[in-house]
């Protein structure tokens, strides 16, 4: 609800800001391109775009479908929430399978197990296969500094490549989504917000989220100074010594690669505070795949990952 | 909110100046400092180099410049900052001009050892021309010309000067030292006679809200929404972003290009009908009569209505390696509204370091500004820029390759 007191001045909130340039950009790319897709993971992110897309065509339903690169490594609560969420907003979910697509030479296992980079072929492989001209991703420029200078509106090639240094300028709030057959757009409504306004959107717009988001007990294993759940697809090495502790996960990815985080926050309000107050980003402390060199998101983000 | 976009090249410290916002307001997280302590050791430098926290691409580290516009963000318990980092060098004029293209205010920096320099000028040239509100002059390295008060005064005056020619709308001129922290979250001991607020201070107080057009009714129809459920059978609303004025129920419009008048029945959100809409709100507007509308149409009042125009002279910068010659054809974007539009006269050039304008200039190569007379296949709905910066700029992009080729200003139109 727009705030009385805040009306008077016609000044809005920095959350309304927020969502009102998101619904201008997801109202913008369903106008202009033929077919767009939600890339949806069931992480926090996806959640709020899909929560913002069908703010932005209410009373219409969601003009989209959305889509999960499926890597097989799943936290079970996640799934189960992705169904229900798809169920409740009445979209169609398309989900490209990474096991079927090493079956099929798409991609190759990686012989450390982890299939976060290998989903970038099998995500190019469904958006080819449906034809969609425009995904929409939910990475935020402040996430990784690669990030920081990607476009709302991120033109990909007919390789589904990022080209960092020939981006078009992007001005005002006029996107250019012009494409050639081949060509597609990545599209990025929560661009300027932080982790801490996709929290505090949350809780103002009481939108519910994976139980893994709040703190519970958890057994975990150290690994290269980060707290990895003991999961089908993620076990302790000899030596990695297993313990009970109380985490919450601050991102959802890949069970195989995605940290926990030690954390008593069992509620909205406190994992806000916990976020505010926190001194390490949120993929330098749950993501293993993002300490392998100071460009891994640039070199992931050229090949076409999300 | 406050959009800021910083300007100055590196030398003038505005990567320190950065370092120092985010770091002052615990926006730099442990892990990122790790990273660019370690990324400067490896390189040999024999101090953090802050610049590396914002130049994010792998070619910005290798070269150590700044090639793209980086977006960084910062909060105090006042305010939330998007920062529009951008490169200061002359070749990158293109980056300034987008990341002044949405900012409510803009920082130039000088190196006060060398005071008013061809890029100052330049880039205080750029922000008013894209009518940025608000001008911070920051005044920097104090303390390598020990604090002068007369140093100070000096450029204040010179800057003062130059800035009665650009018709700049708000402009504070601040000394600071960005590698010490002075002036920049609090006042500086080291400067008492200085009598004006820390740049943090003046950043989180300055007042934007009233620099929004809240007078003339802009709301271009972005995207109409029908739903055509058994719950909403017969609901057609027409989507948008509230470009400019204030817009309530009940109030008479007129949409163009059809010129029919109607009169506004509700404005809808996701959470039910609202008793006003303004800038930037994104909303839903139901009108009384069923008229014809589509995307890219405008809804304005009766009397108070955009100009129609099909002839359109503009300032405009070129941001492409393929120079911009008389009779070229391209696609013109503004507002919700797409057109064709044909380069019919090249008016002049500018020099934006001595703003002589060059007439019976043939072509705008990369980085140029200049002034220019479109005709488009159909009208626009449009605003002078000064008035506008919604409905008075538009992008003009190549027809074969799809590149956003120049960001447009316009000046005036006229109907063909």
């Amino acid at each position: 609800m727009i705030d009385k007191t805040v009306t008077g001045e016609y000044r809005l909130s920095q959350l309304q800001a927020l969502e009102a340039e998101s619904i201008h950009v997801f109202r913008e790319v369903v106008a202009e391109l033929e077919r767009p897709v939600l890339l949806f993971s069931g992480g926090k992110d996806s959640i709020v775009m899909l929560h913002l897309a069908r703010r932005a065509f209410w009373p219409a339903h969601i003009p989209f479908p959305v889509l999960h690169v499926d890597t097989g490594h799943n936290f079970e609560e996640v799934l189960a929430f992705r169904d229900r969420l798809v169920e409740e907003l009445g979209v169609r979910l398309l989900v490209a399978d990474v096991v079927e697509g090493i079956r099929r030479g798409l991609a190759v296992e990686p012989p450390d197990g982890t299939r976060n980079r290998i989903q970038t072929p099998v995500l190019l492989d469904a958006l080819e296969k449906h034809g969609f001209t425009a995904a929409f991703g939910g990475a935020r420029r402040d996430e990784d500094k690669a990030r920081a200078k990607e476009r709302v509106f991120s033109f990909r090639d007919d390789f589904g490549q990022w080209d960092p240094k020939n981006q078009r300028p992007e001005l005002w709030s006029l996107y250019n989504g012009r494409i050639h057959p081949g060509e597609s757009i990545r599209v990025f409504p929560l661009s300027n917000w932080t982790e801490l306004d996709v929290w505090q959107y949350i809780a103002q717009q009481s939108i519910a989220l994976p139980s893994i988001y709040f703190a519970h007990d958890r057994q975990v294993f150290e690994r290269a100074g980060m707290l990895f759940g003991v999961h089908e697809y993620c076990r302790p090495k000899a030596g990695e010594e297993v313990l009970t502790a109380r985490v919450r996960y601050r991102t959802v990815g890949d069970a195989s690669l995605t940290a926990a985080v030690r954390s008593t926050a069992d509620t909205l309000d406190k994992v806000i505070e916990e976020v505010a107050a926190t001194r390490i980003t949120e993929r330098g402390a749950t993501r293993g795949d993002d300490k392998f060199s100071e460009a891994a998101m640039e070199d992931r983000k050229r090949e076409g990952y999300f | 909110m406050l959009r800021f976009a910083t300007a100055g090249s590196v030398d003038d410290g505005k990567s320190t100046l950065i370092g120092r916002l985010l770091y002052d307001s615990k926006s730099i997280f442990t892990d990122q400092l790790e990273a660019v302590e370690q990324a400067s050791a490896a390189k040999g430098d024999d101090y953090v180099n802050l610049a590396l926290l914002t130049d994010g691409l792998r070619a910005e580290r290798e070269q150590g410049i700044t090639i793209d516009v980086a977006y960084r963000y910062f909060a105090t318990p006042r305010r939330k900052f998007v920062i529009a980092d951008t490169p200061g060098h002359v070749q990158y004029t293109r980056n300034m001009v987008t990341g002044a293209s949405l900012a409510d205010l803009a920082i130039v920096l000088v190196d006060a050892r060398k005071g008013l320099v061809e890029q100052s000028r330049r880039h205080a040239f750029i922000t008013t021309l894209l009518r940025v509100p608000h001008l911070v002059l920051a005044v920097n390295k104090m303390d390598l010309v020990n604090w002068s008060q007369e140093v100070f005064e000096q450029i204040q005056e010179e800057f003062t000067g130059f800035a009665t020619k650009l018709d700049v709308p708000d402009l504070t001129i601040v000394p600071i030292s960005a590698l010490h922290g002075d002036n920049i979250v609090s006042r500086s001991p080291n400067m008492p006679w200085y009598e004006g607020p820390s740049l943090l201070h003046h950043l989180e107080h300055v007042h934007v809200s009233s620099d929004r057009n809240l007078i003339d009714v802009r709301f271009p129809v972005q995207y109409v929404i029908r739903p055509q459920s058994s719950q909403f059978p017969d609901y057609r609303g027409y989507a948008g972003t509230v470009a400019s004025g204030v817009l309530k129920p009940g109030d008479e419009v007129l949409v163009l290009p059809s010129g029919f008048t109607s009169r506004i029945e509700a404005i809808d959100t996701a959470d039910g009908p609202v008793a006003e809409a303004f800038p930037p709100m994104a909303v839903t507007i139901r009108l009384a009569d069923e008229l014809d509308i589509s995307r890219g149409d405008m809804i304005c009042r009766p009397h108070n209505t955009p100009m129609v125009a099909q002839d359109i002279d503009a300032m405009i910068c070129w941001m492409h390696d393929r120079p911009l010659v008389r009779g070229r054809k391209l696609t013109l974007k503004h507002t919700s509204r797409t057109v064709r539009a044909l380069v019919k006269s090249l008016r002049y050039r500018l020099d934006v370091n001595t703003l002589h304008r060059q007439e019976g200039a043939e072509a705008l190569g990369l980085n140029d500004m200049g002034r220019i007379v479109l005709r488009t296949t159909a009208p626009l709905f449009a605003d002078e820029y000064r008035r506008n910066r919604t409905t008075g700029g538009f992008i003009l992009i190549d027809e074969a390759t799809n590149a956003t080729v120049a960001a447009g200003m316009i000046i005036e139109g006229q109907a063909r």
